[in-house]
């Protein structure tokens, strides 16, 4: 068994840089020739695949440790360089201690007395507990103000300017420094000065930052590959070797023969090079190395930084087991706790079940069953029993029956998914934390995971080709932890704006509203057609009783769903909101209220039960707790859906028809409209045009053609919308909250109106006009961007280019605002991921040092309280005093009920998606 | 000073705690002075203070009492460091 429970703390890190002896040490073997593998196929002895360095291929020894290919861990080697190279990871380091310290006597440049200081201030920021971070701000000025000091202290010698040439090229007065050289000037720096410059003396020396010898990594880090040709690749790390050593021995050839200064120096300088890409093939000032292919090299650096580099992507990032991943699709009648797995998925999918008194029977039958157990009906297999002493045996048809008869207590059977397990589910990009929610399993038959269309928001999922990820949880207190604190219900309320994100979307507005709206009626049978699918309804007593035929109205049915003593009183979505609210009376049926947990009046839309903005949702949520909430939002999806199939319901373009007469009237309203920014561009050109304080008179005809122009629209789009009544589809949609809005109607029968790019009038295009059709300063209505057009009758070719223009910019801006929020998002978590609050409600990080000395500074958390509140005073009011003493006191005031502010921040949203395109697949 | 950041209406009320008032607060809070949140000795504030009240310095500790529309008045307390 593996031990668990064991942590332990990182007291410090101790930073310290390879000194060439200690290269030399713990090199297995010295590296000479650039070539691997010899004519047999063996590697070279003293090659870059020297087997001293480890093995790759299963069967053969190492020869250093003897290991086999498991066992080995890899051994360094080391090249001898011919000639000193710097290391470009230090060329900062080096600069630093080049300007502080002198060029003839090596001391740092700064007096006794100035140590002294530096060094107490060191000292109180160690007492003060003061951390790495701290002390490093101190040795960086200590650095600064040595390289100020024009000449030593100590031999009294001027200082020259040293300069850094990029990447690895060190000028003094412009003259250049060898590395050689620069190496002799840091071997003179006394250890007691390297503490005030930040180097901890014993294991890091400044001349170690300059590479004599260069350690070469295990065969195992850079394994070679054979193609099935039967042709070896080598790995990037290894090709960069091979130059290195190639290089490495010209030069050394060519300084031993005498070879003239200049063909020395450029070797020395080819031999930087090559060792500076091996380090980090992006180092800027010079060309990256490419491979034979022209693709650059992945080098050290390469391979641990960024998104695919070892540390995100191996490190933070890993890869799980039990988990399944496929396409999503729509289920209105699984609960929302649930989630449809296919049947495929579930056979594979396991879960650990430990063998115990209570259960050996049942586990046994499992076991019996094998993996496949035969019937109709699903029932689980188990794919491995895992035996006290840890052994795995994979159970097939074969051995289920003997291995069924082993089974005692202490085994473990590795249990196939069934009805009612709890999984997490999940869909990325995973933005908060209702991204990832706990379901009860239900097998089903077919290949996509089966959600409830209410948690479609906090997913943020849709079904046109979205896949999402399920998690089978391994121990029980990952279950209980999931089943109280992750599960979709405990997620109704969210924590960003105190309200719902779950509840009904699209149809299931439509439905509750046709279900409720005014006085809907329902004959027996289609009554009885309701609620069958409901668990638990009784029928209630007809409302209606008309020639003996008997009818149950709309808010009757509905009322079946709510609490018996809810009380509520609040305006629905369809509100025109008029200027005195007749209240009871109103002739639009949308003032809803609920007495007893009965509908009185009203119509149930999206203000009652959608997403985000369901008042009734957000109270039963909050009062009757999270499992009254999810059995209501269960029962009015399912009578939402009865409904809207008794009555049918069906939106096409015909919808936005309008006759002939308003069309005509709309097109006169446009020509005027027109007509009169043709007057306003005289008027400015005549310069009679008023001038809007503040504005130039560009801007000022800019700012009236845009009003005259939107109000235009707004009255086309009036004229339209009088046609437009709630018997339209369409326009139930739109006012009833399920998808779509006014505006959008208006725009298809209506006139699509101005296009705009930056909040601006199209301008830009050719020379002073937008496009070669109009004349060159033309300001009117059409040269700018006015499209007259609807998008039922078409649009002109200008008119089609000026909306692409206007469509392009939406699609930009979406494109820039995911990927920037996206980096914001990561930076954000990673500065607050391990932030938790003690028992003693201070919010501290893992060093337990306080952040907040109580969560948001007033301990509330934000998906209990209402809409940024802490408690909804007007309901607490309401409830105590009851509903007259309540009307009284607040006399004229209007009941806000829950939530009292419009402001909810998924308005502004809403909004948005209305213009923007409906996005692709996935 | 060129501007008074006190006496704007955004910033919270900033006071350095006696020696005395410290020790109760850390008893209370049970952590050390170095659990606290920091605050730098050039903040604008901590300098108004050091003119207004005398000499302050590093260790000491300052309580701030801002206001909030949920909790009424919530009290932070943070260790004056160097710089």
């Amino acid at each position: 068994m593996i031990e668990r429970g064991i942590s332990k703390r990182i007291e410090s890190i101790k930073f310290a840089l390879l000194s060439p002896d200690e290269v030399r040490r713990m090199s297995a073997t010295k590296i000479i020739t650039a070539d691997t593998y010899d004519d047999d196929g063996f590697p070279i002895d003293m090659g870059l695949m020297d087997s001293h360095l480890g093995v790759i291929e299963p069967g053969l020894r190492c020869k250093t440790c003897g290991g086999r290919v498991d066992d080995c861990p890899g051994h360094f080697g080391h090249i001898d360089l011919a000639m000193p190279v710097i290391h470009v990871g230090y060329v900062k380091e080096i600069k630093k201690l080049l300007q502080a310290t002198c060029k003839s006597c090596g001391r740092l440049l700064l007096t006794k007395k100035q140590l002294d200081e530096y060094e107490k201030e060191r000292e109180t920021i160690e007492e003060m507990g003061g951390g790495y971070l701290e002390i490093r701000l101190v040795t960086k000025e200590t650095a600064k103000d040595a390289s100020k000091r024009q000449i030593c202290p100590h031999c009294a010698t001027e200082q020259s300017k040293i300069t850094l040439d990029k990447p690895t090229t060190f000028r003094e007065d412009g003259h250049k420094l060898t590395p050689k050289e620069v190496r002799e000037r840091l071997e003179r720096i006394p250890d007691e000065d390297l503490t005030p410059l930040g180097i901890a003396p014993g294991v890091a020396r400044p001349d170690w930052m300059i590479l004599t010898a260069l350690l070469v990594p295990p065969v195992t880090v850079r394994p070679s590959i054979t193609l099935e040709s039967g042709d070896r690749s080598e790995d990037d790390l290894t090709h960069k070797l091979v130059d290195v050593l190639r290089i490495n021995q010209r030069l050394r050839e060519n300084r031993d023969a005498g070879a003239p200064q200049l063909i020395v120096e450029d070797l020395w300088e080819l031999l930087q090079y090559h060792i500076t890409t091996y380090f980090d093939n992006q180092t800027s000032g010079i060309p990256p190395a490419r491979h034979r292919s022209g693709r650059p090299l992945k080098t050290l650096v390469q391979r641990l930084k960024g998104k695919e580099g070892r540390f995100r992507s191996n490190l933070s990032g890993k890869r799980v087991n039990f988990s399944a991943r496929t396409v999503i699709s729509p289920d209105p009648l699984l609960s929302m706790n649930e989630v449809g797995v296919p049947l495929e998925a579930a056979r594979e999918l396991t879960v650990p079940i430990r063998v115990q008194d209570y259960n050996i029977d049942y586990v046994r039958e499992w076991v019996r069953k094998g993996p496949l157990p035969k019937g109709d009906i699903y029932e689980p297999g188990v794919n491995y029993v895992i035996r006290s002493d840890g052994r795995r045996i994979r159970i097939t048809d074969k051995n289920a029956e003997t291995v069924a008869e082993t089974i005692e207590n202490g085994y473990t059977v590795e249990r196939q998914l069934m009805d009612g397990d709890i999984v997490l589910f999940n869909r990325q990009p995973s933005l908060h934390r209702m991204s990832m929610m706990a379901h009860e399993v239900r097998v089903m038959p077919h290949k996509t995971f089966r959600l409830n269309l209410s948690v479609c928001p906090p997913y943020n999922a849709d079904f046109d080709g979205d896949e999402m990820n399920l998690h089978a949880l391994q121990s029980e207190e990952a279950r209980a932890e999931a089943k109280i604190l992750m599960k979709v219900q405990e997620h109704i309320l969210s924590p960003r704006f105190g309200g719902p994100v779950i509840g009904a979307i699209h149809d299931h507005i439509t439905g509750a509203f046709l279900l409720t709206y005014k006085d809907s009626k329902f004959t027996k049978d289609e009554t009885i057609n309701l609620l069958s699918t409901l668990r638990t309804a009784k029928m209630p007593k007809p409302k209606i009783k008309k020639k003996k035929t008997e009818y149950w109205t709309g808010k009757q049915l509905f009322s079946i769903a709510l609490p018996k003593d809810l009380t509520i009183s609040f305006r629905a979505s369809i509100c025109q909101a008029c200027d005195k609210c007749k209240k009871d009376n109103c002739e639009n049926d949308a003032y809803v209220k609920i007495r007893k947990g009965e509908v009185i009046c009203g119509t149930i839309d999206e203000k009652a039960i959608g997403a985000f903005k369901g008042k009734i949702l957000d109270k039963i949520a909050r009062d009757y707790g999270p499992d009254r909430a999810r059995v209501f939002l269960d029962d009015v999806t399912k009578l939402s859906i009865g409904a809207i199939m008794v009555r049918g319901f069906t939106t096409g373009i015909d919808d936005e028809d309008i006759p002939e007469e308003e069309k005509r009237q709309i097109s006169e309203v446009l020509k005027n409209a027109a007509n009169r920014v043709k007057k306003l561009v005289v008027a400015y050109k005549e310069g009679l045009l008023d001038q809007i304080p503040g504005r130039s008179l560009e801007e000022t005809l800019e700012v009236e053609a845009m009003k005259v122009l939107g109000k235009a629209r707004n009255t086309a789009g009036e004229i339209a919308g009088k046609h437009l009544g709630l018997e339209n589809s369409a326009v139930i949609m739109a006012k009833s909250g399920a998808r779509g809005s006014m505006l959008n109607l208006s725009q298809m029968a209506g006139s699509i109106g101005q296009q705009a790019v930056r909040g601006e009038r199209l301008s830009r295009g050719y020379w002073n006009r937008t496009l070669p059709h109009f004349e060159v300063g033309d300001l009117g209505a059409d040269a700018k961007g006015f499209v007259k057009s609807s998008y039922k009758s078409g649009l002109r070719p200008t008119e089609y280019f000026f909306h692409s223009m206007g469509g392009r910019e939406g699609l930009v801006d979406t494109a820039v605002r995911t990927s920037r929020s996206g980096y914001m998002q990561r930076r954000l978590i990673n500065a607050l991921e391990d932030l938790k609050v003690k028992e003693d409600r201070t919010v501290r990080n893992t060093a337990d040092t306080i952040i907040q000395f109580t969560f948001g500074e007033d301990g509330i958390d934000p998906s209990r309280g209402v809409q940024g509140e802490a408690v909804d005073i007007d309901d607490t009011l309401l409830e105590v005093l009851g509903e007259d003493e309540f009307l009284l006191l607040a006399g004229e005031k209007e009941i806000a009920g829950y939530g009292k502010q419009e402001k909810d921040m998924m308005n502004v949203e809403m909004e948005e998606e209305a213009f923007a395109p409906e996005e692709g697949e996935d | 000073m060129p501007f008074n950041v006190m006496e704007h209406q955004l910033v919270p009320e900033h006071r350095i705690l006696s020696e005395k008032e410290a020790k109760t607060i850390l008893t209370k809070l049970k952590i050390s002075k170095e659990q606290l949140p920091k605050i730098r000795i050039s903040d604008p504030c901590i300098k108004i203070l050091d003119e207004a009240m005398g000499p302050v310095k590093e260790g000491m500790i300052v309580e701030i009492t801002r206001t909030s529309e949920t909790a009424g008045r919530s009290k932070a307390y943070r260790l004056i460091i160097r710089r």
